[in-house]
Parts: structure tokens; C-alpha cells; sequence
């Protein structure tokens, strides 16, 4: 038992993870569900009363429950992964983006999940941090309701089903990262 | 019991995408400057697989555990609202390095920040649903 947790608390290779995700998809599918996490946010609305706003939130988000349980796995996913199955390691990232990274105030590239710099409360009185928790979520919610589906529902599901409005969704996820990633978070980072 | 069942797919992706490092910020960012094939490995193997199990489950018109037929809803033909869209997203998500599944699994995994992109989130799909009738589809 000691050993199989001690192999699962190495990092997974993109080949094992990859068919897992698909895995996750297709145990969906079996159980009469579609993979798509951002639903979870409309749905969210609707339970909150936003039908008051706007009928976009006015459907029987009873029907829905289903994929609150399915996040509430991922957050227990998240808990009992970094609980039980930590690796010792930092993420063995690329030398070109830890590289990067420090140029523009980065360090400790790949020690955590996520640059504790910017991660933290105490970040969130920044304009830097105020711009990357708050404004980054804004345009996350809204993108993914105006897409029809975020990463789970275009990239995965719908490309799995060779749909053409994900693969153009794809394509703007990707214009999208790349301008971000080029010309914005340099200045952003550097607040 | 079915419940138990979304609950434990649910359980196996955040551990997924925990160990995976697909939660990473550090990751999305390397993803995005193509500075590594880890990421699209990720996906690339995940749409491969998908597509192929996809294609067999409506070759052999698989049925759920409940026995009903497994269908698939074709997504409207349009482009301004895929791209648009998908643009907005994008900015967020290499903004955040996180996409609504990260989200979930970075809360569990005890950066309580990301509850404020949660949040955020929840505010930009409540915009959307104000605004959308004035948007281009």
C-alpha cells in the first residue's frame, strides 16, 4: 500500500493523465451526463436568484445538481491529491519560462501550484493581484457563458464529438492566451 | 447512490488534475509560451482518446448504466460567439492559469484565494446573462 502511494505521489506523465481525462469524460457519459464545468457557474446564478436579472437564469436548475456534486468532487480530489499524494519535488517545469518568469519578478517558478506572490489575500490590496484574482475570474465566467463552454465542455467534450463551433471556440482560447501571455501579463506582472 | 457516483468521477478528476500539475499556473503559462509538450500532451491525448470513444459509443449505440441511450447535443452553427468568446475566456484563463475545473480543485487543495476567482466567475456569468441579448452570437 506504502509503495502504490508513494508511485501516485510522483508526478503523472501528460500519458496517463491525458486518457484519465477522457476517462473522466466517459464515465460521464455512462452515468447519462455531459463533462462541462462552467455550467456549474450559470448554475450557481440560478440557484442564487438571477432570474431576477435575466431569464438566461431562469431553468429548472434542480436538473443541475448533479454537476454541483460532480465540482464538489473535484474540490475533495483537490484535497486528498494534495494531502495524501504530494510529491517532494517542485513542478519540473521548462528552463526558458522559469527564465522568463524571473525577468518579470517571478521566483520560486514551479515550488508551488501557483505563483505565491500573486496567490495570496494579502495580494488581493494590490492592483497586481487585484487584476489577476478579480478581473482574470470576471473574464473567465463571462467567456465561458458567452463561448457556450470553457476547456471541459469545448476542448474535451466538444472536439471528442468533432464539433466545429468548439474547434473555433479552441482557436479563441488560443488567441486569447497568447495575447495575455505576450503583450499583457509583462505589464500586469510588473504592477 | 447516483449522487455517490458523480461524487467519485468528481474525486478521480481533481486528483487528475492535481497530479497532472494541469491545476498549475506555472504550467498554463509554459503551455502558452510553447516552451513544453506536457500540456498538449495532456489534451491532445485526452481529444484522441475521447474522439475514438466517442465515435464507438455511437457505432455500437451504447446505453447509460440506467439503460437509456447516450446522446449528444450538437452545438449551434455560428461563429462570432465561439470566437468572441473564446477570446474573453482565453485572456482569463492564462490571466488566472485556471479554468473552472482547476478552480474547484485549487480550493480543495487549500489555496483559499481562488475563491475569490470563483467568485469573480460567478459575477462574470451573471454579466453575461445581462448583456447577452446585446451581444453578437
Amino acid at each position: 500500500m506504502e509503495q502504490l502511494i508513494d508511485w501516485m505521489s510522483q508526478p503523472w506523465p501528460w500519458y496517463v493523465a491525458g486518457p484519465l481525462i477522457s476517462l473522466t469524460m466517459i464515465l460521464l457519459l455512462f452515468v447519462g451526463k455531459s463533462f462541462g464545468v462552467s455550467d456549474t457557474l450559470r448554475t450557481t446564478c440560478a440557484i442564487g436568484g438571477g432570474s431576477r436579472v435575466s431569464d438566461f437564469f431562469d431553468f429548472d436548475w434542480k436538473k443541475q445538481v448533479w454537476n454541483l456534486v460532480f465540482v464538489l468532487g473535484a474540490v475533495l480530489g483537490g484535497f486528498i491529491a494534495s494531502t495524501w499524494l504530494q510529491q517532494p519535488d517542485p513542478i519540473p517545469l521548462a528552463q526558458d519560462t522559469v527564465v522568463k518568469l524571473q525577468e518579470l519578478g517571478i521566483r520560486n517558478a514551479g515550488e508551488n501550484y501557483l505563483p505565491t506572490e500573486i496567490f495570496s489575500w494579502e495580494s488581493l490590496l494590490t492592483l497586481r493581484g487585484f487584476v489577476v484574482l478579480v478581473l482574470g475570474g470576471f473574464l473567465i465566467g463571462f467567456g465561458a457563458r458567452y463561448a457556450g463552454g470553457c476547456t471541459s465542455g469545448h476542448a474535451i467534450s466538444g472536439l471528442s464529438n468533432l464539433q466545429l463551433p468548439s474547434l473555433i471556440a479552441v482557436i479563441g482560447f488560443f488567441i486569447g492566451g497568447l495575447l495575455m501571455t505576450y503583450l499583457l501579463l509583462p505589464v500586469i506582472l510588473t504592477l | 447512490m447516483k449522487y455517490l457516483s458523480y461524487l467519485s468521477i468528481g474525486t478521480l478528476f481533481g486528483i487528475i488534475m492535481t497530479k497532472s500539475q494541469a491545476i498549475s499556473w506555472f504550467r498554463i503559462y509554459e503551455m502558452f509560451r510553447f516552451d513544453a509538450f506536457h500540456m498538449y500532451g495532456i489534451i491532445g491525448s485526452a481529444v484522441t482518446l475521447g474522439a475514438i470513444s466517442v465515435y464507438l459509443i455511437k457505432k455500437f449505440k451504447l446505453r447509460t448504466t440506467a439503460g437509456d441511450p447516450i446522446t449528444f447535443t450538437p452545438k449551434n452553427r455560428s461563429i462570432p460567439r465561439y470566437l468572441f468568446g473564446g477570446i474573453i475566456f482565453g485572456l482569463g484563463w492564462s490571466l488566472t492559469g485556471a479554468c473552472p475545473g482547476p478552480m474547484y480543485t485549487l480550493i480543495g487543495g487549500g489555496f483559499s484565494v481562488i475563491l475569490v476567482v470563483l467568485f469573480s466567475a460567478i459575477l462574470g456569468t451573471l454579466a453575461y446573462g445581462m448583456l447577452r441579448k446585446r451581444l453578437p452570437h
